[in-house]
């Protein structure tokens, strides 16, 4: 009844094409849209930007990265997390070489970086695929972590080890360091999160995003339709490694300001983003976001019953947590191993229908 | 069920909703995972001794306490989400019993004004107190330790060291690796060869380190370890029989679960200790009486005793002792996060105080100032008897090296100071 699609007529191949062709779809969208960005601002707090909505953006962008890779390319990858490091640690020696630029620039450059660690690392797929390119990127993700813990001029000799991030301004509004507004914070990743989301989904809806989905179904036909794997694969890999380096740099500077390298970006970083596409969906912006959601608001709102409203001890709700992470991945993967995704895709079908369904 | 949900919706309402007038200890602990094994103890103990305060004495100076317990699991992604819940309650100071976490916190609590305690472990630069405005780490910081142990083998070899081979085995992260720099200079002064053995997190794979040591042969080894590295470690080193007294661990790497499964071949194992060992003081009757047999203990109530549990004991009897420097410093009893900074930057710990407390040489003597945010650096010796199953003093709080430890701290804090634009906190 409220999700149809009759009287919503196409007259160019514009709107045809566009992004959210239902036209509930697209309000729907802009709703959210103006919720992000002109109400949630404004009522925001340090608590829900630092607990809630700030690792959501930014493992958003890291899930949309992952997902171009593996659920659109079909390159299993297990080095997001030292993707990641490579993301922070370069924003890190930009913010402290070059004080008095923007953040925006030093995120984007971090993002660049990383997308050519990211295709150097990706050269190995021109030759293993499956399992076996699982384990060069797993390589990659404890050599780059090796790599940082190891070097000193990475974390400009300081005798911990620790990355700090130092007070910087993008048009004079503070983004890092500790006396930053919840606000500014927010729309800053925000503004990311955005900016990804619809390159991304641009980027799948074109030529490109077609010939990695070619490569991903079968990559031996794909280059007998004249699909060059070396340029699909290596360009997977680099956009793919662009997201993730740029939210390795928001997860740094901007949400916690300090990190070291083996706990932050260690070999859970990457299963986490992992967990994030499967449970979301793979070759689903929506799921990318679906997944983050999922995992950073599950063990937000576990604590928030079972230790402040019910009064549990916290190791109990600790581990209970676990349990249940753990127990409704395997829920999703037999009962839906699409994802979230393809349950909101079936869940708009019934819509469509709803409720006269025969 | 309707019912029952608004029973519990109103429940939780009346569970979340601040009770006026209390003083709020947030306990960023960690009774899950790899390090656990420390952390249930030191959380049972801080909780235990404000739960002795509230019963004995209703609370300090007529303030009932609260503790707000958040588990972290030692990660830094948690510690940010729990510091962020737990600050709009009142918190008057945070311990989060992990360096990471210090890190972390040393800028957002400062900007809060909130003080941390960081009772030797965090950033140890922060005992210069014109800088780190907020922070604290008295009474003995990670330099003080790594200079307590050189002196410890000083002494064992009649005060010449020179041509020794010691070895550090360090958690690979920003914890282990912080005493680096101050063995290095002591290596220069002392002409001691120092070889450096990192353990990536969580720390239980430690044979190619073991094997390195088997093959170097260094007279001492220094460990910086938390959590199961610990245990892992005593293990490795009895495996290949490296002589247990010149093995010693910093006052992290020092607690009976650590050497308990090795056996007796943990036997003569060293740890740096910055509290008195065992339950032998008047205040445990009183926790008996009062917690552990009123059935108020936090978690199983089997800790006490414990190096770990003495520690959270210790921690949280400095806080209190700071809340009643404030509480008269400022006159009132219900005070502030400030005020409990100011508190514990006029904090004196004195023999008497101690014993007064009925914790009579349990801890250093030390005492605060604006400058010095690190207390004196007086660290113990302790060592573990198998047969009897508990951790001797074998020699009593000693100062330390600060020739070397001072110049240290004034130029890692100096950079610190330089990097983030920080005024002076002293005048």
């Amino acid at each position: 009844m409220f999700y149809r699609e009759a009287g919503d007529f196409s007259t160019t191949y514009p709107q045809d094409s566009q992004t959210f062709p239902i036209k509930f779809d697209r309000w729907r969208y802009y709703a959210v849209l103006f919720i992000a960005v002109v109400i949630i601002p404004f009522v925001i707090n340090d608590y829900w930007v630092n607990s809630i909505f700030m690792p959501f953006l930014i493992y958003a962008i890291a899930a949309i990265g992952l997902n171009i890779l593996v659920g659109y390319c079909g390159q299993v990858s297990l080095g997001t997390g030292g993707f990641m490091a490579v993301g922070a640690y370069a924003c890190y020696k930009l913010m402290t070489g070059f004080p008095e630029v923007s953040m925006f620039i030093h995120v984007l450059l971090a993002g660049g970086i990383t997308a050519m660690v990211g295709v150097l690392f990706g050269l190995p797929s021109l030759r293993i695929k499956g399992f076996y390119l699982a384990v060069a990127t797993l390589a990659a993700q404890f050599f780059l972590v090796w790599l940082f813990n190891k070097v000193s001029w990475f974390y400009n000799y300081s005798a911990s080890g620790q990355i700090n991030a130092p007070e910087r301004d993008t048009f004079g509004i503070l983004i890092t360091g500790p006396n930053t507004e919840a606000w500014a914070t927010y729309m800053f990743c925000l503004i990311f999160t955005i900016f990804s989301a619809v390159v991304a989904r641009n980027l799948t809806r074109g030529s490109v995003g077609r010939q990695w989905m070619a490569i991903r179904d079968m990559d031996i036909a794909a280059e007998i339709i004249g699909v060059n794997p070396l340029k699909a694969k290596l360009t997977a890999f680099a956009v793919s490694s662009f997201f993730v380096g740029i939210s390795g740099a928001l997860f740094f500077a901007v949400y916690l300001g300090a990190v070291e390298v083996g706990e932050a970006f260690g070999i859970t970083k990457s299963f986490l983003v992992l967990f994030m596409i499967i449970i979301g969906g793979l070759g689903s912006i929506f799921g990318s976001f679906a997944g983050a959601a999922f995992l950073v608001l599950l063990p937000v709102a576990l604590k928030v019953i079972g230790v402040d409203w019910l009064g549990w001890p916290t190791d109990i709700v600790a581990h209970l947590n676990l349990v249940i992470v753990g127990g409704l991945i395997v829920v999703f993967l037999i009962a839906e191993p699409h994802g979230l995704a393809q349950l909101w895709r079936v869940a708009k079908e019934k819509l469509r229908l709803w409720p006269f369904p025969h | 069920m309707n019912c029952k949900l608004g029973t519990w919706a109103v429940a939780g309402l009346m569970a979340a909703s601040p009770v006026m007038a209390d003083l709020v200890f947030p306990s960023l602990s960690y009774r899950t995972g790899p390090y656990a094994a420390g952390g249930i103890p030191f959380a049972d103990g801080y909780a235990d001794y404000f739960t002795l305060l509230n019963e004995r004495d209703g609370g300090i100076g007529g303030v009932m306490t609260r503790v707000l317990e958040c588990e972290t699991g030692y990660n830094t992604e948690k510690g940010v989400e729990c510091y962020e819940s737990t600050k709009g309650e009142g918190a008057l100071v945070y311990q989060p019993l992990s360096t990471g976490i210090t890190y972390q916190l040393i800028p957002k609590a400062t900007a809060d004004d909130i003080p941390i305690h960081s009772m030797g472990y965090g950033r140890t630069s922060a005992a210069n107190g014109d800088v780190f405005s907020h922070v604290f780490n008295y009474p003995a910081n990670y330099w003080n330790g790594a200079s307590a142990a050189i002196n410890h083998i000083l002494d064992l070899n009649g005060g010449d060291i020179s041509g020794k081979k010691i070895a550090l085995v360090y958690h690979n992260s920003a914890y282990g690796k912080e005493p680096i720099r101050t063995l290095e200079k002591l290596s220069e002064k002392h002409g001691f060869e120092l070889s450096l053995l990192a353990v990536d997190h969580p720390g239980q794979e430690q044979k190619s380190q073991w094997l390195q040591i088997r093959r170097e042969k260094p007279d001492n080894v220094i460990m910086y370890g938390w959590g199961v590295m610990n245990q892992v470690a005593v293990q490795e080193a009895a495996n290949i029989r490296f002589p247990m007294e010149n093995f010693i661990g910093i006052w992290w790497s020092g607690a009976e679960i650590d050497v308990q499964p090795a056996g007796d071949k943990a036997n003569g194992y060293k740890a740096l200790a910055l509290t008195a060992v065992g339950d032998d003081f008047p205040l445990y009757d009183e926790l008996r009486q009062y917690v552990v047999d009123a059935g108020k203990a936090a978690g199983a109530g089997d800790q006490l005793g414990t190096v770990p549990y003495n520690r959270g004991i210790y921690a949280a009897m400095l806080a209190a002792e700071a809340v009643k420097v404030a509480q008269k410093m400022h006159g009132t009893d219900d005070i502030t996060s400030g005020q409990m900074r100011d508190g514990m930057e006029n904090l004196v710990i004195t023999e008497e105080l101690m014993t007064e407390l009925g914790l009579p040489n349990f801890g250093p003597t030390f005492s605060v100032s604006c400058q010095n945010h690190g207390g004196e650096g007086l660290v113990a010796v302790t060592q573990w008897d198998a047969a009897a199953g508990e951790f001797v003093t074998i020699s009593d709080f000693a100062p330390t090296d600060m020739d070397v430890i001072q110049p240290l701290i004034d130029e890692d804090s100096a950079a610190y100071k330089a990097e983030n634009n920080i005024e002076s906190n002293c005048n």
